[in-house]
């Protein structure tokens, strides 16, 4: 284990607050902390813009942030490029050799009508000198930035050869104290921070949005009732149904894989239990018999098993079962707490909480070998979700006294801080897969 | 015994102090009975009329209002087991007070972990005071796990005061 962080550390390069991404009136800014040295070197050349007025936003510039943000591409700076070509008439592979890109990203937008764009974009290989792909949208422009995260997509997929996961979304509470006054937003954004809309506003905590997995709904648990009860949200029309309002406690929803059924934690029966909730037949069932605590459900991406958190044993440690409530087995034993797993999407590892003497970390669990590798080396993360395409997990953590988001790969090389510009943020989750544009 | 008590409250009282005068901002909170400052162990309301039946010592454990707890406990310990009979007692002797035991964690770990044993901890006080005698429809508990802090910072000093609960009559 030290010989493998070892030989990572070697790889790695620390970049602390040299990569900073901002744009005037930005809502956060993203500091890479932590780069990986071996990344593809990719040109993004800034997109041409045909039209009078500048565009509502800048295709290329997001197509770059999201590659580097990902840790798997090194971007080159525009001021190293001998020419900058926007289709394939234009491009001289050869100046691309010369600054030793490997890929090359070339494009344009055009304004075809009032608030109609059209995007061209081109990749290509610059040592085959070979075009790997080129796409065109006629879109709006409340939708460039979406177009601009599809295209990373692109990108990713075809050099990296796994889906990428920039066209998705967060959602994450903020609170912020004004005049002793609490206020609690919970918002969903662009998987960039950008675009966030406010979901919900209490006076009182909002907690564990949870994503069901069409991306339509959120569950959450709110105190708006001055105790805890749990959710659940259509975004598209905010139209909302209390779904979990028993005696006791209520929280942490997880939505099962096929979105039928919710998995919640409710006292009602006299301590915090596992339960289902059948959104079809409304019918409740009890998964955990336990006086201890029993919380913080996780499905298994087929639906079959449940992780949670019980503190059965004396302190909190990860435990499985099957959702009928047979075949329980605690999985973890390494350090002194292990709390709120989360499926990857292959099944194969769960991201969680753990702190192994020195603090609250992120660390991920490999089902098969029952590893437990330690992802962070700060005290107070909480609240980890792998995106939806497994390469990275978003989780909360604490920065001067200030809570803010952070991401780090799932194999801990690649590092990120999402900083907003006011308040307390906390409690992300990262969406599945966008269904539809 | 008088003594002992006396001096734990004393500690208790002083842990209270230091918290609200030192440069830590503690948060006033309707649940804390007036948190904003030393004044939020004492005067509740209850003990002006009851104050000429009560004993000293009485009246101080009736006068605080908070219980503490170690970290990912919810066992309570002897000098929390008298306020809380000392509770219970001017809960059998006014029939028509109801009370509220609200339960509270510091804020490491999950926060779902700490809504569940805020509420565990809001419970082993609930069943104290049913044990002496109280009927259980006039307990209520509620959990606000670690979304309620008493006192801001990560240090031991503030997990200590938010590792609590309140109750409120």
């Amino acid at each position: 284990m030290k010989n493998t962080r070892q030989k990572i550390s070697f790889f790695v390069v620390l970049m602390a607050a040299v990569l900073s991404i901002r744009s005037a009136g930005a809502v956060l800014e993203i500091d890479i902390t932590q780069g990986v040295a071996a990344g593809i070197p990719i040109a993004v050349v800034p997109f041409e813009y045909r039209g009078s007025d500048p565009p509502p936003h800048e295709v290329s510039k997001v197509v770059g942030s999201d590659l580097r943000r990902s840790g798997r591409f090194e971007t080159i700076a525009h001021e190293n490029f001998l020419n900058r070509p926007h289709d394939h008439t234009e491009v001289e592979f050869k100046d691309w050799r010369l600054i030793k890109a490997e890929v090359l990203v070339v494009g344009r937008v055009i304004r075809m009508a009032l608030d109609q764009y059209r995007v061209e974009f081109r990749l290509f290989d610059v040592f085959k000198e070979q075009q790997l792909g080129g796409f065109r949208y006629d879109v709006s422009g409340n939708k460039l930035r979406k177009i601009a995260h599809q295209i990373a997509d692109f990108i990713y997929l075809r050099l990296i050869g796994e889906r990428g996961a920039f066209d998705t979304r967060i959602a994450y509470v903020t609170l912020q104290v004004i005049d002793g006054e609490r206020n609690y937003l919970l918002r969903v954004a662009d998987s960039d921070g950008y675009n966030p809309r406010t979901i919900l506003k209490s006076d009182e905590p909002i907690l564990s949005p949870s994503w069901s997995p069409d991306g339509e709904k959120l569950s959450y648990v709110s105190f708006e009732k001055k105790r805890s009860m749990v959710y659940v949200q259509r975004l598209k029309d905010a139209s909302r149904e209390l779904v979990a309002s028993h005696d006791g406690i209520n929280g942490a929803p997880a939505w099962s894989p096929n979105g039928r059924t919710l998995a919640f934690t409710s006292s009602k029966d006299g301590n915090p239990e596992i339960y289902l909730f059948d959104t079809q037949t409304r019918l409740i069932t009890r998964v955990t018999q336990h006086h201890g605590i029993d919380t913080e459900a996780a499905w298994s991406p087929n639906g079959q098993h449940l992780v949670f958190t019980s503190d059965r044993s004396g302190r909190p440690q990860i435990y499985r079962i099957r959702r009928n409530g047979t075949g329980l087995e605690r999985l973890t034993f390494e350090g002194k707490y292990n709390a709120r797993a989360f499926y990857d999407p292959n099944g194969e590892r769960l991201t969680l909480v753990t702190n192994q003497g020195n603090g609250y970390r992120i660390g991920v669990f490999y089902l098969d070998s029952r590893g437990l590798h330690v992802l962070t080396d700060t005290t107070l993360d909480e609240s980890p979700s792998f995106a939806p395409n497994g390469a990275m997990i978003l989780y909360a953590t604490q920065q001067g006294g200030r809570g803010v988001l952070a991401a780090v790969s799932s194999d801990g090389r690649v590092k990120q801080t999402l900083r907003f510009q006011k308040g307390d943020v906390r409690e992300p989750a990262w969406s599945p897969y966008n269904q539809k544009l | 015994m008088i003594k002992r008590s006396h001096f734990v409250l004393a500690t208790v009282l002083s842990l209270m102090l230091a918290a609200c005068g030192g440069d830590k901002g503690v948060i006033g909170e309707e649940g804390d009975a007036g948190a904003t400052g030393a004044t939020a162990s004492g005067l509740s309301e209850g003990s002006d009329t009851s104050g000429s039946e009560l004993g000293a010592e009485m009246e101080q454990l009736l006068n605080t209002n908070k219980i503490y707890f170690e970290f990912d406990s919810y066992n309570v310990d002897r000098q929390s087991q008298r306020v809380i009979e000392a509770h219970s007692q001017f809960l059998i002797e006014n029939p028509n007070v109801n009370v509220v035991l609200e339960g509270h964690a510091d804020e490491r770990g999950t926060r779902e972990y700490n809504l569940a044993l805020g509420e565990r901890r809001a419970n082993s006080a609930a069943e104290i005071m049913i044990a002496y005698g109280v009927a259980p429809g006039r307990i209520q508990t509620v959990s606000y796990g670690e979304e309620r802090p008493a006192a801001l910072g990560s240090d031991a000093s503030a997990w200590q005061l938010n590792r609590r609960v309140v109750i409120l009559r």
